[in-house]
């Protein structure tokens, strides 16, 4: 029987998450963040712990609420919506490589500071060559005698300023296919770390270079087997495609709102410039666009916790769609708006600009094009 | 979400599955699975649609008393499901079974739906539908053709025009002007006609294809008796609105699209471009990939509006995004085709070089029709702006 929607219980969630971050992560409180450093807004995020949010596909053994990708997606949808800062998806990556991978003494020593919002974390994967495959991982982790030595460089690590746990993607071995790529968990606190912020356009995320000049860790900060991470670093990359895609549709939705609300209230030539079909096409335009797209979020996620084998396709084709559908979306919506939506004033460019991290992170939309490609065999 | 099938659906896939291996007719590769205009593809398809029907597959959750299965919407999802996976031949009297069946369904008199259900199923009433005129095309509600009370009988005088199947149905639903002193909306009724009935001619349109795929119909003095009318006097638009419904969902169903998909990679991995296989051109293969994205999409949202059907949900204006976006899509994947085959693209049919049969042009040209015919793309946006986005409307005559 094709049950291909919400629960009553998932809609419950998406409604209380809705009503709870309309008046917890306003726009202002966005902007302030913007001029904070390291960029988690403390307040919002104590209470999204408190409704368990942080361990939300945790089991409930571990201390979470036991919920699935579905659920997760349908939170991220909602934080897409309000543009919200800080470091949640970053988080959500660790926590679930721990949950796959990790042993039970890492799982101790980090678990419950993640999902009790006392300590975030985020996954540092990218370099210079800004590759999302094997390839990309060059920088090298060296055994020493009770651990390893990790020296070079991160870029573009979403949420890196806030966070206190980085997962570290490493090569253990020369290369640059799969085989030898290794996964560290290393502490912010860790002596050679140091965190340097990337200045972007994106006001409501903050990415960061992760520098490790001669880090040592011991060989219990390995997560998983050596050399064996890539199989489930790329399975937490869908993830984190799912998650900006679910992000992404959020947005797209509420820069719509924003739209279509100001050409109600808007008048020239004496009308509401919403009677005008050149803005109700745009409009519809979009809604042509975002509506059937909600659909590529839930299957992805779906598929990430019950089809393994349709997981890496449906997150990509997510990924992709999504990744146009919100960039279209928040030009087509400031557009709309004309001169004022143009300013720094109103609210719209937060949306805007995140629309390019969204869009890039986790993968630009061609090399998510190119990845259904190749697993389709074309 | 759960999107498995249960054990019984398993089985009654295999057995579609099955049903489908044996009975299937050989398929012309350069047919176009919804242009129906050789006489003897005509009866081909007629008899396509009656096996399909008395194997049980057609119409499936109409009642029982009017022929179909009572099923619920799972059993002929499957069918359709199975129909695309063996590429099946579409069926002849879609117009029937999708369109004036259900407004039938809920509109009609019991003699109505006796008389007409179980004949639109077997293919022995073929219908078309009289809507649009020289005048009236997205001002579909301006409509002149006539029909005044003359006794127990309407006597119709007008004329109709891009009647798809005209010249081979058997039966015409149709708009008509019973009360012309009422505002434009509220003097229309909705007839059937028969298509025997003396004073009616067909006159063959040729489109842009070369093919005569729709018609003019005109009507002189054409008697049509009271009982035909659907719904109350005067209240044929409201049924015209859900027959429209019915047709936008017919014109933005995904499953054609995927067919036409399949067959755009087929040609992607055979057909040379610039010394290698068009498959392994990394531009060919994002332009696919994206394609395949957009037929994904359209898949999955059918099953969210199939899940809102089951559960008794409203469907606002998805049936108006469905036909936006999916006549767009078939489209656009028939111009990724002649973008493929390069200087064979426009090669046509009985041309030895042309692929395919030269079905790709055609298709091109054809599903332009589509984008138009049902309402137009921006007849569809103004729907979901005004209807969905409760945007104002703008002043109308």
């Amino acid at each position: 029987m094709i049950d291909f929607g919400l629960s009553e219980d998932q809609e419950a969630l998406q409604r209380a998450a809705r009503e709870f971050l309309a008046a917890e992560c306003p726009p202002s409180l966005v902007r302030d963040t913007a001029e904070a450093p390291g960029g988690v807004p403390r307040g919002l995020y104590a209470k999204m712990a408190e409704l368990g949010w942080m361990g939300l596909a945790v089991p409930e053994s571990h201390g979470g609420l036991g919920l699935g990708t579905l659920e997760l997606a349908v939170v991220l949808e909602e934080l897409g919506r309000v543009a919200a800062p800080g470091p949640f998806l970053s988080t959500q990556l660790v926590i679930a490589a721990l949950m796959r991978a990790g042993s039970p003494a890492q799982r101790r020593a980090w678990l419950p500071r993640l999902v009790s919002g006392q300590a975030f974390a985020t996954l540092a994967y990218l370099e210079e060559s800004d590759r999302h495959d094997p390839a990309g991982i060059a920088l090298r982790a060296r055994r020493t005698r009770d651990g390893y030595s990790l020296a070079g460089a991160k870029l573009f690590v979403l949420d890196a300023p806030g966070a206190d746990l980085f997962l570290v993607a490493a090569r253990t071995r020369a290369g640059a296919g799969p085989a030898g790529v290794s996964l560290f968990l290393v502490p912010r606190e860790a002596a050679g770390v140091r965190v340097r912020p990337e200045e972007t356009i994106d006001l409501t995320r903050r990415v960061g270079e992760l520098v490790l000049g001669d880090v040592t860790v011991p060989r219990a900060a390995l997560l998983g087997g050596e050399g064996k991470a890539w199989p489930p670093l790329e399975r937490l990359l869908d993830l984190g495609a799912i998650g900006i895609a679910a992000d992404s549709l959020g947005g797209a939705e509420r820069a719509l709102e924003m739209a279509v609300d100001y050409s109600k209230t808007r008048e020239q030539f004496g009308r509401k410039i919403g009677s005008f079909q050149a803005l109700k096409h745009m409009a519809a335009e979009i809604v042509a666009e975002v509506e059937p797209a909600r659909s590529l979020v839930w299957y992805a996620a779906y598929a990430f916790d019950h089809r393994p084998r349709e997981a890496a396709r449906a997150a990509t084709i997510a990924k992709a769609r999504l990744g146009d559908v919100y960039a279209r979306t928040v030009r087509r919506a400031v557009e709309m708006h004309g001169g004022i939506g143009f300013t720094w004033e109103h609210d719209l460019h937060l949306w805007f600009k995140r629309a390019r991290w969204n869009r890039v992170a986790f993968g630009y939309p061609d090399h998510h094009r190119e990845r259904l490609a190749t697993i389709d065999k074309y | 979400m759960d999107l498995s099938y249960t054990p019984e659906e398993r089985a009654f896939q295999h057995e579609v599955r099955t049903w489908l291996k044996r009975n299937m007719p050989k398929r012309d590769p350069a047919e176009r699975p919804l242009d129906f205009h050789e006489p003897e593809r005509v009866a081909r398809a007629k008899v396509w649609q009656r096996k399909l029907f008395e194997a049980g597959y057609v119409a499936m959750g109409w009642p029982r008393e009017y022929g179909g299965r009572g099923a619920d919407v799972m059993r002929q999802t499957i069918v359709n499901e199975e129909m695309v996976r063996a590429r099946a031949p579409g069926l002849i009297g879609m117009m029937g079974i999708q369109m004036v069946g259900p407004t039938l369904i809920t509109h009609g008199t019991e003699e109505q739906r006796r008389r007409h259900l179980p004949k639109i199923l077997t293919a022995e009433d073929i219908w078309c539908q009289g809507y649009s005129e020289p005048g009236s095309g997205s001002d579909l509600a301006s409509l002149r053709t006539r029909a005044e009370m003359r006794g127990d009988e309407f006597v119709v005088n007008g004329q109709k025009v891009w009647t798809s199947n005209a010249q081979f149905a058997d039966w015409i639903f149709c708009l008509v002007r019973t009360d012309p002193e009422a505002p434009k909306h509220r003097g229309i009724s909705y007839l059937l006609i028969d298509m025997k009935t003396p004073g009616i001619t067909v006159r063959p349109l040729v489109q842009m294809t070369g093919d005569a795929g729709f018609n003019e119909v005109f009507f002189e003095d054409v008697r049509v008796p009271r009982a035909n009318v659907v719904g109350g006097l005067n209240d044929g638009w409201t049924i015209a609105n859900a027959t429209l419904f019915h047709e936008r969902n017919m014109l933005g169903s995904t499953t054609r699209t995927q067919q036409v998909f399949q067959g755009l990679l087929r040609l992607a991995r055979t057909q040379g471009r610039g010394g290698r296989l068009a498959c392994a051109d990394p531009a060919v293969r994002r332009r696919l990939a994206d394609l395949a994205i957009r037929v994904e999409t359209m898949k999955l949202e059918a099953y969210r509006q199939l899940t809102d059907t089951l559960r008794g949900r409203p469907h606002g204006i998805s049936a108006s995004v469905s036909k936006l976006v999916t006549t767009e899509l078939n489209h656009d994947l028939a111009e990724a085709a002649l973008d493929i085959l390069g200087s064979y693209g426009p090669l046509a049919r009985g041309n030895r070089r042309a692929r395919d049969g030269g079905a790709w042009p055609l298709d091109f040209m054809f599903t332009l029709g589509l984008i138009i015919g049902g309402g137009t793309s921006q007849i569809q946006k103004n729907i979901i702006a005004e209807r969905g986005l409760a945007m104002p409307r703008e002043l109308r005559a």
